[in-house]
C-alpha cells in the first residue's frame, strides 16, 4: 500500500487559505524550517516567519508566506495556525519594500526612540514577504 | 371626510416610503451575503485553535502551570467586564433592543459586582451614554468591515485589564447568527477562560515550552472569541434589517391596499352624489 497522504490546512483568523492532500511540507517554525512527510510524530510548535512550500498529491509545488502562529501535527493531519498569511501572488511586493526601508530607518535612528522590537518584526515580516516573493533582498549588511 | 386629494397624497407617500424599504432590504441581502461568508471564513481556523488547545490541557500541560495563569484561573467575580456589541446602526427591528435589554436583565442579575461595559457599536454606546453608565471605552465603526486586528486590539486590552487586576473576569455579549430568521442572544465568558473540553490524549513532541506555547495561544483564544462575536454580530444586524425591511415592505402594500379601496368608495360616492343632484335638479324642471 502507499503510503499515506498528508493533509495540510493553513487558516488565519479571517480565512481558511488551503485544505489540501500534500505528500510533504516545509513549514516554518519558530526555531527553523520543519520538514513533514507521512507519518510524522504528534507535534505542537509556534511558526516563525517564512515561506511554507508543499507537494500537491498530483507533484505540484506550492507556496504561501506565512507569519507567526502555531502548528500542530497529529495522525498525518498538519493544521498551521498562522497569525497572516498570504499566497505567493497576494504579497504586495511594493508594500513589503517600502516597510523594509522604514524599518531599517527606525532602526537606524539613535537608541530609546524606537520600539526596537516591533521595528525588528516588522522587517523580518517584510523581508519573510520579499523572500517568498522571490525579490532579491537588495542591500543588506548595510544597516542592522 | 378626507377628501379624494388627501387619499392620492397619503397613497404617494406610502409608496414612497415602500420604496426605501424595498431598496433597504436589498442592500441589507447583499451585505448579510458577504458578513456570512466572513461568518464561514472565520470558522476553520477558530476549531482548529479550539481543538489544539483542548489536546493540550488534556495532553496534561501540567495544571500547576495552568493555575499560574490569571487568564485560566478564576477568582471570586467582584468587577465584571461586559463587552457588548450592538449595531451602529437602527432600522434593524428589536436587533438593538433585544442586546440592550439583555444587557440590563445581566446587570440586574449581578447586583454585588460592579460592572465596566466596554460598549462595541453606536446603539448600545447612546443607550449607556445617556443613562450615565460607567463605561471603560467605545468602539464605532467595527462592522462594516470587521477586522480581526480591531479584535486583537480589544483582546488585548481587557486581557491587559485582567492581569493589571482591575476586573476579574470577562463577558461577551452579542447576537449569534442562526439564521436569517432569527437571532441569538449570547451571553458567554471569555476570561477567565475555561479550557474547552473533549479533547484527546495525544503524546505531543513540543518545539517549544509548553507554558510558552499556551501563554501565546491563550491570548490567541480570547481575540478569536471577540472575532467571532463581531463578525457573527455583522451578520445578524444585516439578516435583521433584512427581515424588518420586508415586513415593512409588506405592510406598506397592505396600507396602499386599504388606502385605495377607500379612495374608491369615496370617489364611487361622490360620483352617485352628483347623478343624484344631475337627476333631481331636471326632474324638479319638469
Amino acid at each position: 500500500m502507499a503510503a499515506p497522504n498528508l493533509i495540510l490546512e493553513v487558516a488565519t483568523p479571517e480565512r481558511l487559505l488551503v485544505r489540501e492532500r500534500v505528500t510533504e511540507a516545509q513549514i516554518p517554525a519558530a526555531d527553523g524550517y520543519l520538514g513533514v512527510l507521512p507519518e510524522h510524530a504528534p507535534l505542537v510548535a509556534e511558526l516563525g516567519m517564512g515561506e511554507l512550500t508543499y507537494t500537491e498529491v498530483n507533484g505540484k509545488r506550492n507556496s504561501m508566506v506565512v507569519l507567526g502562529g502555531f502548528l500542530e501535527i497529529r495522525n498525518n493531519h498538519i493544521r498551521v495556525l498562522a497569525d497572516r498569511a498570504e499566497r505567493i501572488d497576494e504579497i504586495d511586493v511594493k508594500r513589503a519594500e517600502t516597510a523594509v526601508k522604514r524599518a531599517r530607518q527606525r532602526l537606524d535612528l539613535p537608541g530609546g526612540q524606537v520600539d526596537i522590537a516591533r521595528a525588528l518584526n516588522a522587517l523580518k515580516r517584510a523581508e519573510a514577504r520579499l523572500a517568498a516573493a522571490g525579490v532579491p533582498l537588495r542591500g543588506r549588511g548595510g544597516t542592522a | 371626510m378626507p377628501s379624494l386629494i388627501d387619499f392620492r397624497r397619503r397613497i404617494r407617500s406610502v409608496k414612497n416610503t415602500q420604496q426605501i424599504t424595498k431598496a433597504m432590504k436589498m442592500v441589507s441581502a447583499a451585505k448579510l451575503r458577504r458578513a456570512q461568508e466572513r461568518v464561514v471564513a472565520a470558522r476553520p481556523y477558530a476549531q482548529m485553535l479550539q481543538q489544539i488547545l483542548s489536546n493540550l490541557v488534556e495532553a496534561g500541560v501540567e495544571s500547576e502551570e495552568l493555575a499560574g495563569s490569571p487568564l485560566l484561573s478564576p477568582q471570586p467575580e467582584k468587577r465584571i467586564q461586559v463587552l457588548l456589541l450592538t449595531s451602529d446602526r437602527g432600522l434593524a427591528g428589536a436587533f438593538n433592543a433585544n442586546i440592550i435589554k439583555g444587557a440590563q436583565r445581566f446587570i440586574a442579575d449581578h447586583p454585588d459586582q460592579s460592572i465596566d461595559l466596554e460598549l462595541m457599536g453606536r446603539k448600545g454606546r447612546d443607550f449607556f451614554r445617556r443613562r450615565q453608565y460607567p463605561m471603560s471605552g467605545e468602539h464605532l465603526g467595527l462592522f462594516d468591515r470587521p477586522s480581526y486586528e480591531a479584535a486583537a486590539q480589544i483582546a488585548r486590552k481587557v486581557t491587559g485589564r485582567l492581569q493589571a487586576n482591575e476586573i476579574d473576569s470577562v463577558y461577551l455579549i452579542y447576537n449569534e447568527f442562526k439564521s436569517v430568521l432569527s437571532q441569538k442572544l449570547t451571553v458567554s465568558r471569555i476570561l477567565p477562560i475555561a479550557p474547552p473540553a473533549g479533547g484527546r490524549q495525544v503524546d505531543y513532541i513540543y518545539e517549544q515550552d509548553p507554558e510558552q506555547l499556551l501563554n501565546h495561544l491563550l491570548p490567541r483564544y480570547v481575540e478569536v472569541q471577540i472575532y467571532q462575536a463581531m463578525v457573527e454580530t455583522a451578520a445578524a444586524e444585516h439578516a435583521a434589517r433584512m427581515t424588518a425591511m420586508d415586513a415593512a415592505t409588506t405592510n406598506a402594500a397592505d396600507v396602499i391596499e386599504k388606502l385605495t379601496l377607500h379612495m374608491n368608495r369615496v370617489r364611487q360616492a361622490s360620483i352617485t352624489r352628483e347623478i343624484i343632484e344631475v337627476v333631481s335638479g331636471a326632474s324638479a324642471l319638469e
